[in-house]
């Protein structure tokens, strides 16, 4: 049994983001970070490891430094690591991207008891689409937004968050769930797991080494497979100040309240 | 799949498409936001809106779509659609597109929708565009769009029609043009689906309107099949929030709190919610109360919560972060409150007040009082 959790090196919007004039991100100057909901999917891995003593291994597609966040998340407790990157796989939409992890994956092998989990967004793109995607690409069932994983042999119980409430799914390995940040709290690195990270496997899969399985053809992979291709791309304008009342008194309030009762706002 | 299937044959698709999604047999209220999206698409197209409607039994709720515009509803009745189930539904919907071909596919961007649309949009192999906030096919509109939603050009935007697909131009005038935030909010993104058919997307709950549109929608009942080794999950139990959930989508009045409340979160939430009573509305909150866990994530609003746009939204110690704004910025009239003058959020406030908000609120909620009697 083995656990395999995709992952995604985003650049971090939480803080200062710069766009460039053409209305592109500025990446260079922005600094990256392991995606937010990723991160508890590593940490539900782990919590199945440190149970049943399986094997964890991260999975992400990007540009080679994302080794060091692969690096990172051994240093966590992750025993393997494996890097999709080619120049043929640039500019993949979610479609073409998830086509590309699922022939990876399934270039790894997936056996009849493995768990994948995957974060239910990055906060890049914010689409939710690539764990699905994957999922049907290697003909596994998926349960997404769990907020609760128990494992019983080759069952999972998941509950499944919804906007109302929950439903309770239960479903087989092998499996896809993908993971929200209500599930756990992610660990840290460990000073032992620090010092061990760079002596764990680190398998990187270019071109090359996925162009055979069925799952990739120049058709279906990079910019030329994406299904979607972007028109436009701008940032929204500012909306003009409005008035700052002065003071913050009840003459103030008093003047606010008359204002939004003679424009029959209230 | 059908043998015949091609999604790059874009001539032989027609129509859209509306996943109208029930639970426990009740319409979810973004399903006639999208009918009533649908419906204008439709008429730019010159095509028929149709509601594609799985459940047990549903028959009784399929009419009401005709309200808002549906010319036919495609009705899948089955216990095996009772309650959602990503294979079951997959399955489906994906037999049914192959078979009758649409040329526009929409979901609500719901925990259910955005499950459903990308193992659907895999398996059709075709594009689809996540949580969109705009959708255009006329070009003129989506020029005047742009015009008022982005800071283009006016030149540039006169430019926007034609593509590069594949080293050959293409016109996009008939393509769906499919906006959504991206970067939390920090750009947005115009998106087409131009080699492949339906063009597939998935759109935020409460950003369309509804409007009203009355037909008399024809009910189809078309054959399918689906058994139960189809399913690899099993459902078993469906639990609704003991808690009633705030309805911030529906909501006429919004007082959200934000971080300024940590002094004494229980006071602060109390004053918000004796202002929201007072105007009649419900309490929100920014991200940062729900992650300190001080409110439900229910109340949250902005990028990662609800998108709301109410005709007073007030912010109490919020400081305006941009993934805030892009969940209330489109609200009618924004008053803020918060103590730090150079708080972003003033940047989007049509009245703003700089105070600390435990002083502030309880004055603001005595002029409103006075204010609503003196009328």
């Amino acid at each position: 049994m083995k656990i395999i959790v995709t992952v995604k090196q985003v650049p971090d919007t939480s803080g200062k983001v710069a766009v460039n004039p053409d209305g592109t991100l500025d990446r260079a100057s922005m600094q990256t970070i392991i995606n937010p909901d990723d991160m508890n999917a590593v940490e539900a891995a782990l919590a199945l490891k440190d149970e049943l003593g399986c094997k964890v291994v991260a999975f992400t597609m990007g540009p080679p430094p994302a080794e060091g966040m692969l690096r990172e998340l051994m240093a966590m407790g992750v025993d393997e690591g494996v890097l999709i990157t080619a120049r043929e796989f640039g500019g993949s939409d979610t479609y073409a991207t998830s086509q590309i992890i699922a022939a990876g994956i399934d270039t790894y092998g997936v056996e009849e008891d493995d768990i994948i989990l995957a974060g239910r967004q990055a906060i890049d793109g914010d689409t939710a689409q690539v764990g699905p995607q994957i999922a049907e690409k290697l003909h596994l069932p998926q349960v997404t937004y769990a907020g609760e994983i128990r494992k019983d042999g080759r069952t999972l119980t998941v509950k499944r968050m919804l906007e109302d409430g929950y439903m309770t799914v239960k479903v087989q390995t092998p499996c896809m769930i993908t993971c929200i940040k209500e599930l756990n709290q992610p660990r840290y690195m460990s000073v032992g797991g620090v010092f061990e990270c760079y002596q764990k496997p680190l398998v990187t899969m270019t071109y090359e080494t996925l162009k055979d399985h069925p799952l990739i053809d120049k058709s279906t992979i990079g910019l030329a497979g994406s299904p979607t291709n972007i028109l436009t791309s701008f940032t929204p304008p500012q909306k003009g100040a409005g008035m700052m009342l002065e003071g913050d008194g009840k003459e103030t309030t008093d003047h606010l309240a008359g204002i939004l009762a003679a424009k029959h706002i209230i | 799949m059908a043998a015949n299937f091609n999604s790059a044959d874009i001539g032989a698709f027609k129509n859209v498409w509306v996943f109208c999604e029930q639970r426990q047999g009740v319409m979810m209220p973004t399903t006639f936001e999208l009918i009533s999206e649908g419906r204008k698409l439709a008429n730019e197209l010159g095509v028929e809106l149709c509601g594609i409607l799985l459940g047990d039994n549903v028959d009784g709720i399929a009419p009401e779509l005709g309200k808002y515009g549906a010319d036919k509803v495609y009705v899948y009745n089955s216990p095996l659609l009772k309650d959602y189930t990503t294979d079951a539904y997959t399955k489906v919907i994906t037999d049914a597109v192959e078979e009758i071909k649409p040329e526009i596919l929409l979901f609500g961007a719901s925990n259910i929708g955005r499950d459903l649309a990308p193992r659907c949009a895999a398996r059709l192999h075709t594009g689809l565009c996540a949580d969109c906030t705009h959708l255009d096919i006329d070009m003129p509109n989506y020029k005047g769009f742009l015009k008022e939603a982005s800071t283009l050009p006016e030149d540039r935007i006169e430019k926007v029609g034609t593509v590069i697909i594949n080293r050959e131009p293409h016109a996009v005038d008939r393509d769906l043009k499919m906006t959504r935030p991206a970067f939390g909010g920090h750009l947005m993104a115009s998106i087409i689906c131009p080699r492949f058919r339906p063009a597939m997307a998935t759109v935020r709950p409460g950003v369309m309107k509804k409007r009203e549109c009355p037909k008399t929608a024809e009910i189809i009942h078309p054959a399918f099949e689906l058994s139960a080794a189809d399913i690899k999950t099993e459902v078993t139990e469906v639990v609704k929030a003991a808690k009633k959930l705030v309805d911030l989508i529906g909501a006429d009045f919004i007082v959200s709190v934000g971080r300024g409340i940590s002094k004494d979160v229980e006071k602060g939430i109390a004053l918000a919610e004796e202002l929201a009573s007072e105007l009649g509305g419900v309490v929100g909150s920014s991200r940062a109360c729900v992650d300190a866990g001080w409110i439900t994530a229910d109340h949250q609003v902005g990028q990662t919560g609800k998108t709301v746009h109410p005709k007073v939204y007030v912010a109490l110690g919020i400081s305006g972060a941009i993934q805030h704004k892009a969940g209330m910025q489109e609200s009618e009239c924004i008053i803020a409150v918060n103590k730090n003058e150079t708080a972003p959020i003033f940047e989007v406030a049509d009245y703003g007040i700089v105070g600390d908000l435990f002083k502030v609120v309880p004055e603001l909620t005595e002029s409103i009082r006075a204010a609503k009697n003196a009328k």
